[in-house]
């Protein structure tokens, strides 16, 4: 009896391959800074629209272009968001696996802020700081033009700045496989390591040298990974007077009655000064969308136009009150018009 | 000689007597450090329960605002449309904000009124769109409507939202104090029950999330691991233990289906992706995979359990139905297999509760996603309880915090009732000997 039962399973195992054949919502993978603002679009686009509402997964944005460049068909995804440009090695990929054409939309901005507990006083620190604070080596504090690279010797941000406070160095942040620490090692830590020349002359030189020292972070505790989760970093800066956190724009605007934002270049993270580009530490959301599942999958070219619709990514749109920040009116036509002539992406 | 004797036991005891009063001592120590033990794992227990139910409890309410709305078939269509294709596109929305408009005539600015709309919840169209395309007579009447408050006005309701911080720190400003203040003078805000959280799918606004979408795609995955795992591992156990010979091929499968049970969960995921995915062409993020792959991380615990249960059926049952005439096969399923079933239940169900309460085989398999509709069918794709908890934990707004506490409560909930159906079907059917 009991193995009548599993044969029967078994068979009808083998007939549900091939069930795969036909999928009536849009798959979309990618970016988990995107993610939220993706969510938003969908579940709008699902409510508003006879079509069913998009699968979203959180896959990170290496890992949502991986699964994206499988190749064409019902079992992959058909859109990908990403807290990064998509890298030429990556459109290789995708044309080797018969993905010719894809379509590159730029969402908006996301910046990242640098912030502490409202029951600190507020930092203001230079990109420069947030490098000799955090990278791994640095050049030789006694002779700082020397050439000469040291495991990091700050202890306090004092050291590091002589106008900053004397408090021990303590940053939570974002572990390696994150999008949002990449942008961060790549927007604050090598915007910093650039003011100095000698590492700057490098990148002519040694270009790997010199990402591994504008961009390797310091091992010794003094900055700590504290997951993906941002929330949780925002809970331990609340307990933690003395420590500071890195995380999204948008978490930092749901939670301004506790923590606060540092200056970075003398620049707050507030968003009119993330949307006009004035504070550095700022970066574009993309996502691609693969031109040969348009009209396969339905809903596609409706998806994307909520999503460019003023309504969605406008200035007044549901996504700025969301923390995404809008890009300027004419990026966003011009964005607007290659999605409505489905223009494929060249780099 | 006698005398020796004698004296020889009375040394005895006299070491004895000195030894005992450190040997009683030991054994107090021993005793409370077990006590201690205990304590301290309760003390851990009832700090969790008590954390969680102080965060969550306040998820199964949610605030209300009264609107009287005007059905006004301008906005709507002609009073007699019943077409719902025509009531389904209509401007709810404009009729929201219309009513808001009328209550507080005073705001005119476009960035005011803006922040005014943003009082109540986007849900708050749908649902007077739900209300119209049911009863379409109620076009061109005046109806009082309860519809959910926004997140912030919910917090604020709630008091996790401090008022002493400076104006331009809170997400709620002043004018939206005065705002609220003059709703609640005409009673117009109201905390009720969150029926919305056991009745609606994920959605990343807070006051319209609920757990059903995810309740639905955890009962459908484990549906399909029981259907699996219970029936296999049941055959499994009853050939290794009833008719395998002993032999060293008998030796190597039986460690390696307890090394199996020992395996991290995760490498389930990535064989899933591997087999049911990449070979199969399976669907990504559907239950019938999820389901296969909590079934491959089940089988070892479901085998084992079910073997000790064979086992301990007194061999003279055996004996007994073989010498009455019975052929081995009777013998198991006539005699063994019921006394040893209440045994195997009790696996399962335990296995279940473990399989209820993973996330990380089925990150591999892509459930860990955003999913809004409900899903139908073991073909749909959703998520399952402890991925949206994950997934809320990980979302800024505040009203999810509360609500991530909830969702655990309802997970905790189910896992303790499988728990104690264990030990009810062990209490009722179990047989000593």
């Amino acid at each position: 009896m009991k193995k009548l039962i599993s044969a029967a399973v078994a068979l009808s195992l083998t007939g549900f391959v091939g069930m795969a054949s036909a999928r009536d919502y849009i798959s979309v993978v990618g970016s988990s800074t995107v993610y939220p603002f993706a969510t938003v679009v969908a579940e709008q686009f699902g409510k508003t629209t006879k079509f069913k509402t998009p699968k979203i997964e959180s896959t990170g944005s290496g890992g949502g272009l991986k699964l994206f460049c499988a190749g064409v068909g019902v079992e992959h995804p058909d859109i990908t968001n990403a807290s990064r440009r998509i890298k030429k090695s990556e459109v290789e990929r995708c044309a080797g696996n018969g993905i010719n054409d894809i379509i590159e939309v730029k969402v908006g901005y996301d910046g990242i802020a640098l912030a502490n507990s409202k029951a600190a006083p507020r930092f203001s620190v230079t990109r420069k700081d947030i490098f000799l604070a955090l990278a791994k080596e640095v050049p030789d504090p006694k002779d700082p033009a020397s050439g000469k690279l040291v495991p990091n010797p700050y202890q306090t941000w004092k050291e590091v700045n002589k106008d900053l406070p004397d408090m021990a160095i303590e940053v939570l942040g974002p572990p390696p496989t994150s999008g949002t620490r990449d942008a961060f090692a790549e927007l604050a830590m090598e915007g910093g390591c650039k003011k100095i020349d000698w590492i700057k002359a490098m990148k002519k030189k040694d270009k790997k040298m010199y990402k591994s020292v504008c961009h390797t972070v310091r091992e010794d505790g003094k900055y700590i990974e504290a997951g993906e989760n941002d929330n949780l970093i925002v809970q331990k800066l609340e307990a933690n007077k003395g420590a500071l956190g890195v995380f999204g724009y948008s978490f930092l605007d749901q939670n301004s009655d506790k923590v606060q934002g540092s200056l970075v270049d003398g620049v707050a993270p507030t968003f009119e000064l993330i949307a006009d580009g004035s504070y550095p530490v700022s970066r574009p959301l993309y996502f691609y969308v693969k031109k040969a599942h348009m009209g396969k999958i339905p809903g596609i070219e409706e998806y994307l136009a909520e999503f460019t619709s003023d309504k969605a990514w406008g200035d007044d749109g549901y996504l700025a009150d969301k923390g995404l920040i809008p890009m300027p009116m004419e990026e966003r036509k011009a964005f607007k018009s290659d999605v409505d002539s489905k223009t494929s992406l060249k780099l | 000689m006698n005398n020796n004797l004698q004296q020889q036991h009375d040394r005895t005891m006299v070491r004895v007597q000195q030894g005992l009063v450190r040997r009683y001592r030991q054994e107090k120590r021993f005793q409370r450090i077990g006590l201690g033990a205990i304590v301290l794992g309760l003390v851990f227990v009832s700090f969790l329960f008590i954390s969680i139910i102080a965060n969550g409890y306040t998820a199964f309410q949610q605030t209300y605002v009264k609107l009287d709305i005007n059905f006004d078939p301008e906005l709507i269509a002609p009073v007699g449309e019943t077409d719902p294709e025509v009531l389904s596109k209509a401007n709810y929305g404009g009729l929201v904000k219309k009513t808001m408009r009328e209550m507080f005539p005073d705001v005119s600015s476009r960035r005011e009124k803006k922040v005014l709309y943003g009082l109540v919840s986007t849900g708050a169209s749908y649902q007077l769109r739900d209300m119209v395309m049911q009863d379409p007579a109620l076009i061109g009447t005046r109806q009082s409507v309860w519809v959910p408050a926004d997140d912030d006005v919910d917090m604020l309701i709630k008091g996790h939202i401090d008022l002493n911080v400076p104006e331009s720190d809170r997400r709620i400003k002043n004018n939206q104090m005065v705002w609220i203040q003059s709703l609640q003078a005409e009673d117009r805000i109201e905390k009720r029950f969150n029926t919305t959280f056991f009745t609606a799918g994920d959605s990343r606004e807070p006051e319209l999330s609920g757990i059903k979408g995810a309740v639905h795609g955890s009962f459908f995955t484990l549906m399909i691991c029981l259907l699996i795992s219970f029936p296999v591992g049941v055959a499994a156990a009853v050939y290794l233990e009833e008719f395998a010979p002993k032999n060293r091929w008998t030796d190597i499968i039986e460690v390696n289906i307890n090394n199996l049970a020992a395996v991290p969960s995760i490498v389930f995921g990535l064989l899933g992706l591997a087999v049911f995915i990449n070979f199969f062409g399976l669907p990504r993020s559907v239950p019938l995979v999820g389901g296969l792959v909590l079934a491959l991380m089940t089988l070892p615990t479901i085998i084992i359990a079910s073997r000790a249960a064979l086992k301990s059926v007194p061999p003279s049952i055996r004996e007994a139905a073989l010498g009455v005439g019975a052929s081995p096969m009777q013998t198991i399923t006539h005699h063994v297999l019921p006394l040893a079933m209440p045994g195997m239940l009790t696996g399962t169900i335990i296995g279940m509760a473990q399989a209820l309460g993973e996330t990380a085989p089925l990150l591999m398999i892509g459930m860990v996603a955003f999913i809004v509709d409900i899903p139908g069918g073991p073909f749909d794709p959703s998520a399952v309880l402890p991925v949206q908890i994950y997934l809320w934990a990980d979302s800024p707004e505040r009203a999810f915090v509360e609500r991530t506490s909830a969702a655990i409560m309802v997970l905790l909930a189910f896992l303790i009732s499988m728990n104690l159906l264990a030990v009810w079907l062990r209490k009722k059917f179990e047989r000593r000997w």
